[in-house]
């Protein structure tokens, strides 16, 4: 019974408190990461003032947005006003669910240590070997991608709602530029996800993880023009510059969220953050093999292990966060009636050839 | 009437400014939108009116100086240089050698600064952002030069009638000259991030595009005219203050639109950098301030004296009843006459058009509500 407990409660409970408490760190001081690689290529010196080189910045920002009164315009729709932005927040999170940060043996070591000590060695060793409780995840679903694929439209759900329940002129033009973005982005986005499913012939994160693997290649090389296309949407999707429309500042004052303001606004503000994260981790397990070490199964490579799997996830989402930071420094923000071009006339049918041709060539070698 | 049924669309009326992060002060435009393309704009204007022409008619005009600094803040200096032309042609009061060839090389670095702002505010309404804070990099140091001879870095009081307020301070050719030595490389370097750039010249070829003729129907001056490939330049034209003698081009554009006055800017900002280095290198001694009396009562008569500024040809009308106040003195701004041409210019375009060709227009609202 305690096993069993142990396996789908306890542990799970314990793994889902520890990835909430650190994405929401991440969250945190990746806006300060930001602001800090975007400072230094703008040759300024970003936060300086807050404790040592702006370190505490963030919990400052965070201070000072719950401290701020909370408005709801009075022409707005309350109910949906309060909702949109808990709607942007909560799928960045539940993506994680089924994000692998490790082997699905990664706890089998501590787990066993700390376990012996309470239960039998029968017990022990079922818990143990349950990918569940020692798995580097919180689950391991077998429809993982088509998971992913309907909570990110959920996100952007919670924007346009935002911006439509703020009955104001700017918001809505906000919402609208949104939805045009995501159903323009959405469907490319899926068709370069095929790619890889392919390729990898599965639908769940951890195993295609493993396929990669035992293919000694990131899908990266198998697939660039999937990876291309993943990330290019990957930053309409999360509403980074050149996509930043619904936003906008210089053109709609902030678009969508223009009527929010203080804990609402910050979790708009925290959301897209959140949502990058996400995004990278999605991107790092499908295209950068997840938590594996650069050209796993090269041996001479293998001293690369000493770095813990978990680490390297961590590092590879680390640069492809930074990517997206360095983007924002260096591009200009497209029009969205190009945005709505590319995404239908460019991406969506490079993404189909590719696929298209991935399955050829798979049906003829494989 | 048509019976209205749900499936009729409305057009969305939008008021963009007056407080707006991309209006570039305080101009209201009011959109009219089917969508996010633009059927109409109105220009509102008045936001940041002072006075100033009907001040000028209460103050002696040695007094008025300062206050045409403030018109056009951003090209401070070149605003005080038209209105002192002006008087010093109408006093007939010779302006030393030395004294001409610094104003020049002050304009010229003037020119520059206010380039850069615009330069720094149009690219960060398109979205590139770290342009904005390279431009005011260099920006800074050209304020720093403005400091070190007129005291001051926006509101500058730059020249005197007669001259100058004093001679160069030490060490000032010197930092003129490191300036001009560096700054190619730094617009090489606005040009790496934006001349070649996908996203740039998709967000400005065929934006605003204007035709030569219709430019100088609406009475656009400035980089918005010769960018539809007019060869207009005052300095050429109409030489003042001795502009003869100094070599440069005039950059002309093909097409009329946002980028082809982006590079125009940019090139000029080049041209300047020629004129103040020849400027550098034939400094003549002597004194820097003409005899001037102290207290200017000009014949009576009107007089029009006209620069060509960053933003185009800024104007100045002054009427003299023969005491020491002006009777009248009229300004023309560039940017209030090119900014008319704006509604000609954003009518079907989207709105995130309006806020590139608000921003091609390089309008200061300062001079335009005076």
């Amino acid at each position: 019974m305690l096993e069993i407990l142990l396996i789908y409660a306890i542990i799970p409970l314990i793994k889902i408190t520890a990835i909430v408490l650190f994405l929401s760190g991440a969250i945190a001081y990746l806006t300060l990461l930001e602001r800090k690689v975007i400072a230094h290529i703008q040759v300024r010196l970003g936060p300086m003032r807050v404790g040592w080189h702006g370190l505490l910045q963030p919990i400052a920002d965070g201070l000072k947005f719950i401290l701020k009164e909370d408005i709801v315009p009075s022409r707005s729709d309350a109910l949906l006003f309060t909702l949109a932005p808990i709607f942007t927040m909560i799928p960045a999170f539940v993506v994680f669910a089924v994000v692998p940060f490790g082997p699905p043996d990664m706890l089998e070591g501590p787990l066993r240590s700390v376990l012996t000590l309470v239960l039998e060695p029968a017990a022990v060793e079922s818990v143990v070997t349950s990918a569940i409780a020692s798995g580097g995840f919180v689950t391991d679903i077998n429809i993982g991608v088509l998971f992913i694929l309907s909570l990110s439209s959920v996100g952007i759900l919670g924007i346009i709602l935002g911006g439509w329940a703020s009955n104001s002129k700017y918001p809505l033009l906000g919402a609208l530029r949104s939805t045009a973005q995501m159903i323009s982005y959405e469907v490319a986005l899926g068709f370069s996800i095929i790619g890889v499913l392919l390729v990898a012939g599965s639908l769940s994160l951890v195993e295609i993880v493993q396929n990669q693997e035992e293919s000694q290649l990131w899908y990266i090389f198998v697939q660039p023009v999937a990876f291309v296309l993943f990330f290019i949407c990957a930053m309409a999707e999360t509403n980074r510059l050149p996509f930043d429309l619904p936003e906008a500042e210089t053109e709609l004052v902030g678009g969508f969220h223009t009527e929010y303001s203080g804990f609402r606004f910050s979790l708009f503000f925290l959301a897209e953050y959140a949502n990058m994260i996400t995004v990278s981790a999605v991107g790092v397990t499908l295209f950068w093999g997840g938590w594996l070490r650069p050209f796993p199964n090269v041996e001479w490579l293998s001293f690369l292990d000493f770095i813990p799997s978990v680490l390297w996830f961590l590092i590879k989402v680390f640069v492809f966060l930074y990517i997206f930071i360095w983007v924002r420094g260096t591009i200009p923000r497209y029009r969205f009636d190009q945005l709505m071009h590319y995404g239908w006339k460019v991406f969506l049918p490079l993404a189909l050839a590719n696929v298209l041709v991935s399955a050829g060539v798979l049906l003829v070698f494989m | 009437m048509a019976e209205q049924t749900i499936l009729d669309t409305k057009e969305l009326e939008i008021n963009m400014g007056p407080q707006h992060p991309s209006t570039h002060g305080v101009l209201r435009v009011k959109l009219k939108l089917d969508g996010e393309r633009v059927l109409d704009a109105e220009c509102i204007i008045g936001y940041l009116h002072r006075g100033i022409e009907k001040i000028s008619e209460n103050r002696s005009y040695i007094n008025l100086v300062p206050y045409f600094d403030r018109t056009d803040y951003i090209a401070a200096v070149s605003n005080v240089y038209g209105y002192l032309l002006g008087v010093e042609k109408m006093m007939g009061i010779e302006v030393p050698d030395r004294a001409r060839y610094v104003r020049i090389m002050m304009t010229e670095f003037n020119r520059i600064a206010s380039h850069l702002l615009w330069l720094a505010t149009h690219a960060i309404d398109i979205g590139a952002m770290t342009v904005f804070l390279y431009c005011f990099r260099e920006r800074e140091e050209i304020l720093k030069l403005f400091e070190a001879l007129f005291g001051a870095r926006l509101t500058t009081h730059a020249f005197r009638v007669g001259g100058l307020w004093m001679d160069l301070p030490l060490g000032f050719e010197e930092a003129a000259q490191k300036f001009v030595d560096e700054f190619p490389g730094h617009v090489d370097e606005y040009e790496q991030l934006l001349t070649n750039n996908r996203i740039w010249i998709e967000r400005t070829k065929d934006i605003g595009v204007i035709s030569g003729e219709e430019a100088i129907e609406w009475g656009i001056s400035g980089p918005p005219l010769r960018g539809s490939g007019v060869d207009y330049d005052l300095r050429k034209v109409r030489p003042y203050g001795g502009y003869e003698e100094f070599e440069f081009d005039v950059p002309l554009g093909v097409n009329g639109d946002t980028y082809d006055r982006y590079l125009i800017r940019l090139k000029e900002m080049r041209q300047s950098l020629r004129i103040i280095q020849q400027v550098l290198d034939n400094l003549p001694d002597g004194p820097v301030r003409g005899k001037a009396p102290k207290i200017l009562k000009p014949p009576v008569g009107e007089f029009y004296s006209s620069i060509e500024g960053p933003r185009g040809e800024l104007g100045y009308y002054i009427v003299s009843d023969g005491s020491a106040q002006p009777f009248r003195v009229r300004i023309r701004p560039p940017t209030f006459v090119n900014l008319q041409a704006l509604r000609r210019l954003v009518k079907g375009h989207l709105v995130a058009d309006v806020v590139a060709i608000i921003g091609t227009l390089d309008i200061v609202l300062g001079e335009i509500d005076r």
